[in-house]
């Protein structure tokens, strides 16, 4: 048996009436109109030649590139990037003689990818707290004037930095903070019992000799430099994570801390990670600052107090006094490899996220 | 006017998912036709293929015809030209929120680059009265955002914005299941009204609902239209056993 629902009738009270002299008009005018298939079609193919532009202009750069390195590509062959000839007189391995025709490209790859891994390790905490303390606990009229500053960071120019590194944080680096790693790194003790790591001692990390320029101080400026772009976007993500979220672990009986964890880093990770890769992107590729203060040595040395040189400054400080064919061509092969480097990085990163994130419940928001 | 909408031997697939299997259904015009059914059972679906909505999903596919007044829709016409003939509501009010609530009425009408002042004013206000948002808005239709409203004012604003391009028919996905009795009972009351002008399709989980507004109600049940008929005899004496065990809360 059916419980009744009352079904209402239609008592046909006509409303008033729709056609109007402007509603037959407005068909009228919307069937005139066509089914703007070119129009759409236009669009879709301008849009596609402005995607098409991206790909032949990096087309255009890798070609360039390769073609432009052709003399070492041919002379050193891939050995260009491990091998080193050793020097008569000192018996050290020696790797870049512009003079004598050595051109092998290890200790720039090397100051690359130390400098940016040390900006890494500083940059990345001190932005991730910058970014939550902005959004989760900084009181409102902080918010904006902090938010605006750290942007602020990003739009100095490097060479600005750079001059700030060479008469301020370079000094100070020597004066005040070197010191401490350095009696920390050599201590006796740490360097009895593990002194085999070869990170300690006068062989270790902080050993030999202080000069405040180097690779450490080359790893700070860039440190600073990538900050403000991990902490904006960081920042951005995480504000883009619904309020809903946070309720969801505050009801559940979260701290502060706990409702963070679960439910803003958790939610925000992809883009934590993304924007984590594009301050990597800046710290592999950044020139200027670098030059200035990491000493331009082509040398390897375990300790960061050394200086030593990297790809992107090579090219910029030695391109204009290039004057064998061999030489340009060793720094246009540095360009590609450089360029390569960063598309390894990037990949590398995609992977990252792809594992962690494989088998995972889809992202909110 | 509205139109009629003839649905033959309709099939849609998500992916590999089969939705909505065989469809035949006549939807009369001038009039409010109701879909019920339980959750997932097609009737979304449905009437999203009744304006090639269906098909925006890249793994979508439609086979079949729908024929809205003497035209079919797949055949003889683009998705830009039949959704300028249907207009839609959503389940949640979607109002463009950097748009104050004239543009949002008009937004249909200025797109497609219609651009007499005089008639703009005097279709919103016409659009704003049969949604009955008229006079809780006439002061600030310029000031105010269309996200300021309250949702059951979001929505009727939604039905305005949809009525201003005076469709032929006009679609209905849930339209009140996100808001309060008393905005549903507004909504519902404008349903009533809108379906002597336009031939009206109107979703819903709630079967009092579809015992309120519509003359004609269908039935659906895993991607197939097990009943239709006169809103009256599906829900005092359905032919179906499936229906009568749906309309009875035996299940679903």
């Amino acid at each position: 048996m059916v419980p009744p629902i009352p079904v209402r009738e239609n008592d046909g009270a006509a409303v008033e009436p729709s056609t109007s002299a402007g509603a037959s008009e407005i068909r009228k005018f919307l069937q005139s109109r066509g089914n703007s298939a070119l129009a759409d079609q236009t669009f879709k193919g301008l849009m596609m030649l402005c995607a098409f532009c991206i790909f032949v202009v990096v087309a255009l750069i890798v070609v360039e590139l390769i073609l432009q390195s052709q003399p070492t590509l041919q002379k050193f062959g891939l050995p260009f990037f491990f091998k080193y000839n050793v020097d008569p007189v000192t018996k050290m391995p020696l790797f870049w003689d512009p003079v004598n025709g050595t051109f092998y490209a290890l200790p720039f790859l090397y100051g690359t990818l130390v400098t940016s891994l040390i900006a890494l390790a500083i940059a990345v905490p001190l932005s991730l707290g910058v970014a939550i303390f902005l959004t989760e606990m900084c009181p409102k009229f902080l918010r904006g004037p902090l938010a605006f500053l750290t942007e602020l960071l990003a739009a100095i120019p490097s060479v600005v930095y750079g001059l700030w590194a060479v008469f301020v944080l370079v000094p100070l680096l020597r004066e005040h903070v070197n010191p401490v790693f350095m009696s920390v790194f050599n201590a006796p003790w740490l360097v009895k019992a593990f002194g085999w790591t070869h990170l300690f001692g006068d062989d270790g990390l902080f050993g030999g000799v202080n000069l405040g320029l180097g690779m450490f101080a080359a790893g700070v400026v860039l440190a600073i430099m990538i900050l403000p772009i991990i902490a904006s976007l960081t920042r951005e993500v995480m504000t883009a994570v619904p309020h809903s979220q946070r309720e969801a672990a505050l009801a559940l009986g979260a701290t502060r801390w706990e409702t963070i964890r679960i439910a803003v880093l958790r939610n925000a990770r992809i883009g934590i990670v993304g924007s984590i890769i594009l301050g990597l992107g800046r710290a592999l590729g950044e020139t200027m600052a670098v030059a200035m203060v990491i000493g331009n040595t082509p040398q390897i040395q375990m300790s960061l107090l050394s200086t030593g040189n990297s790809m992107a400054s090579v090219i910029a400080n030695e391109f204009s006094e290039a004057t064998s064919d061999l030489h340009r061509s060793a720094l246009i092969e540095i360009g590609l490899a450089l360029f390569l480097v960063t598309i390894i990085v990037n990949g590398l990163a995609r992977l990252l996220v792809w594992a962690v994130t494989r088998g995972a419940p889809a992202r909110v928001n | 006017m509205g139109v009629g909408i003839e649905v033959t031997n309709l099939n849609a697939w998500y992916g590999t998912n089969h939705t909505l299997q065989d469809i035949n259904l006549p939807v009369p015009a001038n009039h409010a036709t109701a879909l019920i059914g339980p959750s997932g059972c097609g009737k979304s679906t449905f009437v999203r293929c009744l304006n090639r909505m269906h098909e925006t999903n890249p793994v979508a596919r439609v086979t079949g015809s729908v024929r809205i007044g003497d035209q079919d829709i797949y055949a003889d016409a683009s998705p830009v030209e039949v959704r300028r003939r249907v207009g839609m509501v959503f389940q949640r009010p979607n109002p463009f929120p950097t748009m104050s609530i004239y543009d949002n009425v008009c937004s249909g009408l200025k797109l497609n680059g219609f651009r007499n002042r005089k008639m703009l004013d005097e279709v919103v206000e016409r659009s704003l009265r049969q949604s009955a948002l008229w006079d809780e808005v006439k002061d600030d239709l310029k000031k105010k955002s269309g996200a300021s409203l309250s949702g059951g004012q979001q929505q009727r604003m939604c039905i305005a914005r949809a009525l201003a391009v005076d469709p032929e028919v006009l679609l209905m996905d849930e339209p009140a299941s996100a808001l309060d009795p008393v905005s549903t009972s507004k909504i519902e009351d404008l349903i009533f009204e809108l379906k002597s002008q336009y031939t009206i399709v109107i979703v819903t989980h709630n079967m009092q609902q579809a015992a309120r507004v519509a003359e004609k109600t269908g039935f659906f049940l895993n991607g197939r239209l097990v009943e239709f008929d006169s809103t009256h005899k599906i829900f005092t004496n359905p032919s179906d056993k499936r229906t009568e065990d749906y309309i009875t809360g035996r299940f679903g």
